[in-house]
């Protein structure tokens, strides 16, 4: 039965794991058969529907500690000091393995940040952190721009500019209050593939945020000042992600 | 200072996929809690065995170690839940009627019931493809099954999603399969 044999290859197709063979037999098959199609457009629509009830769970923040903890430079340097006895050959191996820790250290901030990361990244990046806990990323909830935007009437003294950018592959998500460095900011949440973007706006000069851009563990921040707002963007999508997102922006 | 290079090496190359290891130990135990103790297992056999990872898709080879301790933690506390199968595999598909295929829409919280009502072996190929994007190889490597089962395995998944979801929407009657 062709029908039967193709329904099967319809999840291919979907996937975009079929060859291009495959694919264009599956094609002229859908135009023929109402069946199939419209099998295929309820495949299409579940898939819709699971991409936007956003079931990703992402680690939480104790996970992400304890695992760090775990495997990271520190962990190493404690166990050695916490070694009983304090004779010199502990104190000793300490000493060495602080150096070979140091010494990672080093080479890797020397690789990743060429300058260390400045406060205001450090709480954006903490902040993005405790918004990617379940339940904490929006305060507002919606995709569309004239729903989020109004919300941060009365909420903060400055009314940053909300627009959905779906058509070029960065939804809204939402809104939310955020405070960093004890400063009330509205924080834009956008999806991108799987991650999320949080874009931090505050008025200028109220984060005391410099341009700027880097990485700390994994998270990628960029900082930019446009018409009177200090934007800072951070992410575990690519720098490319936000470079593209800064220009979004900038041109709403 | 090899040892400090083979910690930044994991560090660029596991540690990022710390999320889709939470994920994965989540979607397979049905518990928050759960997930983080076990995916941290995983993360230290990770760590462990690193010298056996080589090159290639680290998240693959992350979540093959997340996923043989999921099954494992299962094994151990829930078998029921790997006892599910059986009655999965007997499951008939049937032809798809108009209603059955309006399921748009549908909330958060049913698309999660219902997810978690699949077995966690039907239920890791939604969770695999949909929610963490791999390929059908990818799939087939963390799953260890053969690459063309994995269509298969998906199509079922699906239909069954999707009979869950019908399920709920059938009021007054037990309309889940019992668990």
């Amino acid at each position: 039965m062709p029908c039967e044999y193709l329904r099967e290859r319809l999840h291919g197709y979907l996937d975009d794991e079929l060859d291009a063979v495959g694919s264009a037999e599956f094609e002229r098959h859908l135009q023929s058969c109402p069946q199939c199609s419209a099998a295929f457009r309820a495949e299409r629509e579940l898939r819709t529907a699971l991409a936007q009830a956003q079931l990703y769970e992402r680690a939480p923040v104790s996970l992400r500690r304890a695992v760090q903890e775990q495997t990271g430079p520190r962990h190493a340097t404690s166990a050695a000091l916490a070694a009983p006895g304090t004779n010199w050959k502990w104190l000793a191996i300490a000493a060495t393995i602080l150096l070979a820790v140091a010494g990672g250290f080093l080479t890797r901030n020397a690789l990743r940040n060429r300058t260390p990361a400045p406060e205001f990244a450090s709480a954006a990046i903490d902040a993005h952190l405790r918004s990617l806990q379940q339940g904490h990323l929006a305060d507002v909830e919606s995709t569309d721009q004239h729903t989020v935007k109004p919300w941060f009437d009365g909420r903060v003294d400055f009314a940053p500019k909300v627009a959905d950018f779906s058509a070029q592959g960065f939804p809204l998500l939402g809104g939310r209050l955020d405070v960093l460095n004890g400063k009330t900011v509205a924080a834009l949440v956008y999806g991108r593939r799987k991650h999320v973007v949080n874009v931090f706006v505050a008025q200028h000069g109220a984060l005391g945020a410099e341009g700027g851009a880097g990485e700390i563990q994994g998270y990628r921040w960029l900082a930019w000042r446009a018409d009177g707002f200090d934007y800072v963007a951070v992410t575990d999508a690519s720098a490319g992600d936000l470079d593209e997102l800064r220009s979004l922006v900038a041109k709403q | 200072m090899l040892e400090a290079q083979e910690r930044e090496r994991f560090e660029a190359c596991v540690l990022p996929h710390l999320d889709a290891a939470f994920n994965l130990a989540r979607w397979l135990l049905r518990d928050r809690r759960d997930a983080e103790d076990v995916a941290q297992e995983a993360m230290l056999r990770a760590y462990r065995f690193f010298h056996t990872y080589r090159a290639g898709d680290a998240r693959a080879w992350l979540l093959q170690i997340v996923r043989n301790c999921c099954y494992d933690w299962l094994h151990k506390n829930r078998p029921a839940d790997l006892q599910q199968e059986l009655q999965e595999e007997s499951l008939v598909s049937k032809e798809l009627s108009p209603e059955d295929l309006a399921l748009a829409n549908q909330d958060r919280s049913r698309l999660v019931k219902a997810l978690e009502t699949l077995a966690p072996h039907f239920r890791e190929f939604l969770v695999l493809r949909e929610l963490e994007g791999c390929s059908y190889k990818e799939i087939a490597a963390i799953t260890s099954r053969p690459i063309g089962s994995v269509m298969s395995g998906l199509a079922r998944a699906r239909q069954q999603l999707r009979e869950a979801l019908m399920g709920q929407e059938q009021t007054g009657k037990v309309a889940r399969r019992a668990l």
